[in-house]
């Protein structure tokens, strides 16, 4: 199943080959290279790696629902962040006595809001299998709802993405509000230890890297298994003449719901990876602009190829911090230009620049 | 009654819709008092409208005559005000979408071909083919010898063999309405409804469009609606005019044309 997936797919060969490379290089240039050495590679390096890669399965999971099924998702942010809040919630409950005001129990902004008790929840948390349960099902459940419910009104196009934008926005608000029991605007952070691991020793870091790495891996797999399947045939199908394909009796809504679903799940784990290397979960993550952001990536690498979408999200968060160390206001200013550049000059993204080169 | 049993079928695995299907009576399709109005506009006006099993019916009629929205009633994508449409005695398919229609045997070619483009002709074919259309046997689904011995077969009636690994969207005009035809048939529908099959096609290709729906007739029952009356006199035995939403007549091509009220409809008062 796995090699008929990756047959025919160079790029894709290329990106599980490098990820390969990284899980067994990284840790050892990391940890058992000395300090001193040009080949050692900082924590600081690591994590920021680590981070990439977290957006890479991001970008992945929207490629699959952006550029195979046709649905521009300007929501993705939130499945994402709702993943981090599942593993936050998880690392604040490891915290236990260590927090400041040492309630055994109670986080500490709990505690400080005055809460006698734990809300319900909250409960389950202070296990791992359950927090990263709820990391996959938080968003693949909302996901499911939200589009039963859009799919089935046959909502689509830009009404849709405006939609998708609106649902992670409201998100947003509630979060903000410290009624909801997540923090509020500070959101969960100050965590400890995850499984028992000190969350800022060295060793901790590489083997989140590798997990990160692992999970972009295992998502770029699954996802090429879909596209690969005839249940890949007809998700592009929908994408090209969704009506056509209802009369030849796909039902339509359920196939939609379903990819759908899958992607958010996938946007969850990434979210879950991705909030104890960055040591914080607050609903800012939840903004519009950063699920716009996602699209950019996907757009940049190129879109209906996933391979494409994953190295968009590297190249462009590689050029994110080395240009906000320079010009930290204007950010926006260049994301927005390399959007409308690349929509321009390259509509298959850059890796379709390569593909177009290789094959003339 | 016969409603109910249709509209819950799908909960029931042990049989699809198409083997609930009754035609006892031989007759496939009752199209029955169906009034369809858009803004006021009466596309279809009361208009009654039976198809026997195997049978080849064109239907003819002026632009704004119904004939497109007759088909959307039938395969579910406009609701009638009022009147009835069942798929033999017993489904009723006012109460099924347009996924369980298909299900239930009803396949339709639009007026502008529509295939999957950046599909290949094959992979057209596969996508049609009739089978468990839900999302998990379709992740799991893989072609048997004997499927793709069907599409090969289906390649060969419409004529498409040699383009089978091409793209969809390279074919010609024509040959884009014959993989339209061809996607029907992996269906295996009882009913096919091809709406202008021959619409910007040469005369070559028109003749061999005649012999592929005249093919077709027997095994399966087979509506056309066609505006070219050279290919209609072509295939037809039974032929039903419409008019303003309703029929005005319906018979032998030759009986048809020498009844006064068509005469006067196509020709002008």
């Amino acid at each position: 199943m796995i090699i008929r997936a990756m047959k025919d797919d160079t790029g894709g060969q290329i990106l599980l080959a490098v990820l390969l490379a990284a899980v067994l290089l990284v840790p050892i240039l990391s940890l058992a290279v000395p300090d001193s050495s040009p080949l050692h590679l900082s924590t600081y390096t690591v994590t920021l790696l680590g981070k990439y890669l977290c957006y890479a399965l991001l970008a992945v999971a929207v490629d699959l629902v952006w550029g195979y099924l046709g649905i521009l998702s300007l929501g993705h942010g939130a499945f994402f962040a709702l993943g981090g809040y599942a593993m936050g919630m998880y690392l604040m409950r490891q915290i236990g006595d260590r927090g400041v005001y040492g309630d055994p129990v109670l986080p500490d902004f709990m505690v400080f809001l005055d809460w006698k008790e734990l809300p319900w929840f909250w409960q389950g948390f202070d296990m791992f299998w359950f927090a990263a349960l709820m990391a996959l099902l938080a968003p693949g459940v909302l996901a499911y709802l939200f589009g039963y419910l859009a799919f089935r009104s046959r909502v689509t196009g830009v009404y849709l993405s405006i939609i998708t934008q609106a649902l992670t926005y409201a998100l947003m608000l509630a979060f903000f509000r410290n009624e909801m029991g997540f923090g509020g605007n500070n959101g969960l952070t100050d965590f400890k230890d995850l499984l028992g691991f000190d969350l800022q020793s060295d060793a901790t870091r590489a083997g989140l890297f590798v997990a990160s790495a692992l999970a972009l891996g295992l998502g770029y797999l699954a996802c090429r298994i879909i596209v690969t399947s005839r249940l890949g045939r007809v998700t592009v199908a929908i994408r090209d003449a969704e009506s056509r394909t209802r009369f030849i009796g796909y039902r339509v809504e359920q196939i939609k719901a379903a990819i759908f679903t899958f992607s958010a799940m996938l946007a969850g784990l990434a979210g879950a990876l991705y909030v104890p290397q960055v040591g914080i979960i607050n609903p800012s993550e939840f903004s519009p602009i950063n699920s716009i952001e996602i699209v950019i990536w996907v757009a940049v690498g190129g879109r209906a190829t996933l391979y494409g979408a994953a190295v968009g999200a590297l190249m462009v968060n590689y050029g994110k911090s080395l240009f906000t160390a320079v010009f930290p206001d204007a950010w926006l200013f260049a994301l927005g230009g390399l959007f409308v550049l690349v929509t321009l000059l390259l509509p298959r993204g850059l890796t379709g620049l390569l593909r177009q080169r290789s094959a003339g | 009654m016969g409603g109910q049993v249709a509209r819950w079928q799908y909960l029931n695995p042990g049989k699809t819709l198409a083997e609930t299907l009754n035609i006892s009576h031989k007759t496939l399709l009752y199209v029955e008092g169906v009034t369809v109005s858009f803004d006021g506009f009466r596309a279809l006006n009361d208009l009654s409208f039976y198809v026997d099993l195997g049978e080849l019916r064109c239907v003819i009629g002026p632009n704004g005559a119904g004939k497109t929205t007759m088909m959307d009633v039938v395969t579910g994508k406009t609701r009638p005000d009022s009147g009835y449409v069942f798929f033999g005695q017993t489904i009723n398919l006012l109460e099924l979408d347009e996924p369980r229609i298909a299900q239930a045997g009803i396949g339709r070619k639009f007026q502008k071909p529509t295939v999957f483009e950046s599909h290949s002709v094959f992979e057209n074919l596969e996508l049609a083919m009739a089978g468990d259309k839900r999302v998990w046997p379709t992740l799991r689904a893989r072609l048997s010898g004997e499927q793709r011995d069907r599409i090969d077969e289906v390649l060969g009636i419409v004529g498409l063999r040699e383009q089978a690994r091409g793209l969809a969207g390279a074919l010609s005009h024509g040959q884009k309405q014959w993989l339209e035809i061809g996607m029907l048939l992996m269906q295996d529908p009882l009913l096919l409804l091809v709406d202008e099959p021959v619409a910007g096609m040469t005369h070559q290709e028109m003749d061999r469009t005649a012999e592929l729906l005249r093919s077709l007739a027997g095994r399966h029952s087979v509506v056309v609606v066609e505006h070219d009356m050279d290919f209609v006199r072509s295939i037809a035995k039974r032929v039903t005019v419409l008019h303003q939403g309703a029929v005005l007549a319906e018979g032998s091509m030759d009986d048809v044309q020498q009844d006064p009220r068509v005469v006067e409809v196509y020709l002008g008062e």
